[in-house]
């Protein structure tokens, strides 16, 4: 029973399978050697994510490209606590808001030729674009969500002895966070979208210069292979967070649905 | 001996209509409350009563008047005057258990002792099969049970109570009022109850206060008699139910319910 519900399970996939069997017909027996070489068959592509494997070069790449989104992620965090700040003191809000109202619609890749001859081409850089990206998701998600705080709960503390401190600790902070994890996820999304633009132009590792360094040397299976790894990766990292939030807020129906 | 004194009280709202005329909302309503006796405030929607509740919570400020709370003047919300409220208001992240030692944590207290407490206070309500679960697993008569535990559990002068049973079904509302009849039995209490409900004053009531309509003043205050579970259908019930029925439509509205 358990078997046939896992068979059931690659149901969705048929179609996928469908699309890669007649890319992999077309390449190989209807486009010509030229046009061959632009759309590579999938089996080329797996050919060329093996040999790109197997040198290690991928590896390091991918590293470098999640380091890099990592590190930008740690500081675009400051939004929480910005945010949490925000939306529980109105001046403040007051003052921030118009600055953040006018910088948020300007996408993050608006920012790469400001940033290249701030920072040059490199880390800081690419950590710049990405934070860019991962900042603003996350600081209007937590505003958002500490605004949404059922008021009852913060009465309810209130009432049974909680200070200032603690509301915001115990109950502004617990009640806003499924939302603020929204954000989190929605921020590395864009982060990780920024961060390919970025190292399209300004980086010298990373999967944005893997695939475009590929394009210079005709090697289309290489810059294939690169994008499926971008798609993959930011499929993972959204799984990852929407799963460790299940288990660990169990209680958030919002991210249960 | 008085837990409560409501002395003189007027609330005043700024132009809450569209006009920019300010509401008053309460207005010279005073108040005494004897200690363990259980108070209903009893009025039409919009009298004031949830006001007054608020007031004497601490959640808003009197524009004129005072009240006092064990003789201690009321400026902020405290654990003295813990509060149950119609929504229930439990936070969701939090165990049964954790919800009923929140404010005993904010106490600061050695865990075993708020062990001791929640234990205590979770079999008085009938839940200690349930201290683990989240409130999102319990039925809404349960959830309000967490909520009355929680706000004993931090021993308030006097518990408030904002409409508590409104929100639960009729088969349901009579069984939680017969529940707080036995858990003010076993742990006397000071309570001060809204409601809209003339049966569920009746029921849990030492004294009722009606109130009139906007403005929100004291109309009258009546003692019921002992014992507090008068049998429905009783002389003395039909009497006292008569009597604030009759003082109610008064006030012209039928949205009190008989």
């Amino acid at each position: 029973m358990n078997y046939l519900r896992s068979l059931l399970q690659f149901r969705r996939l048929v179609l996928l399978v469908i699309l890669l069997s007649a890319w992999e017909f077309a390449s190989r027996y209807i486009l010509d050697k030229t046009q061959a070489t632009l759309l590579p068959p999938p089996s080329g592509v797996l050919n060329g994510a093996m040999e790109l494997s197997a040198s290690g070069e991928l590896w390091k790449h991918v590293r470098d490209s999640l380091r890099r989104e990592f590190i930008a992620f740690c500081y675009a965090s400051v939004a929480i606590p910005l945010g949490i700040t925000m939306g529980c003191f109105k001046w403040l809000n007051e003052q921030v808001d118009p600055i953040i109202e006018i910088l948020r619609p300007i996408p993050p890749i608006a920012w790469i030729p400001l940033s290249i001859l701030w920072f040059g081409v490199g880390n800081v850089q690419n950590q710049f674009i990405i934070f860019l990206g991962i900042f603003f998701p996350i600081l209007l998600n937590t505003i958002d969500a500490v605004k949404n705080v059922e008021p009852s709960l913060i009465r309810a503390a209130r009432c049974l002895g909680a200070g200032n401190w603690s509301v915001i600790t115990r109950v502004i902070l617990r009640a806003a966070l499924p939302q603020i994890t929204t954000g989190i996820r929605i921020g590395l999304g864009v982060g990780w979208m920024a961060l390919v633009a970025a190292e399209l132009v300004g980086a010298n590792s990373g999967l944005g210069f893997l695939i475009n360094d590929a394009r210079t040397v005709l090697r289309t299976d290489f810059i294939l292979t690169g994008m499926l790894a971008i798609g993959l990766i930011g499929l993972c990292l959204d799984r990852i967070i929407r799963y460790s939030a299940k288990t660990m807020m169990p209680w958030a129906r919002s991210l249960n649905s | 001996m008085l837990a409560l004194k409501v002395e003189k009280v007027k609330k005043i709202y700024p132009s809450l209509n569209s006009k920019g005329q300010e509401v008053l909302a309460l207005d010279d309503v005073s108040l005494e409350v004897n200690k363990n006796e259980f108070y209903s405030i009893l009025g039409h929607s919009g009298c004031g009563k949830t006001t007054l509740l608020n007031l004497i919570a601490g959640f808003e400020v009197p524009t004129a008047g005072y009240i006092e709370c064990a003789g201690q003047r009321v400026d902020a919300p405290g654990a003295d005057r813990a509060m149950v409220f119609q929504d229930y208001a439990l936070f969701p992240w939090l165990t049964v258990y954790e919800n009923i030692a929140f404010g005993l944590k904010i106490k600061r207290m050695a865990s075993a002792e708020i062990k001791k407490i929640v234990d205590h206070f979770a079999s008085l309500v009938g839940l200690s099969q349930f201290v683990e679960h989240y409130p999102h697993q319990l039925s809404g008569g349960m959830r309000q049970r967490v909520s009355i535990a929680r706000a004993l559990a931090v021993d308030p002068t006097v518990l408030l109570m904002d409409e508590p049973f409104a929100a639960l079904d009729a088969q349901n509302r009579s069984m939680m009022q017969s529940e707080m009849i036995r858990i003010l039995d076993e742990e006397s209490k000071t309570v001060v109850l809204v409601t809209h409900s003339i049966e569920e004053a009746i029921n849990l009531s030492d004294v009722i206060v009606v109130m009139t309509r906007r403005p929100g003043r004291v109309k009258s205050v009546i003692r019921v008699p002992k014992p507090r579970k008068m049998i429905e259908d009783s002389p003395d019930y039909l009497v006292i139910r008569k009597q604030i029925r009759d003082l109610i439509s008064g006030e012209h509205d039928d949205s009190v319910t008989m």
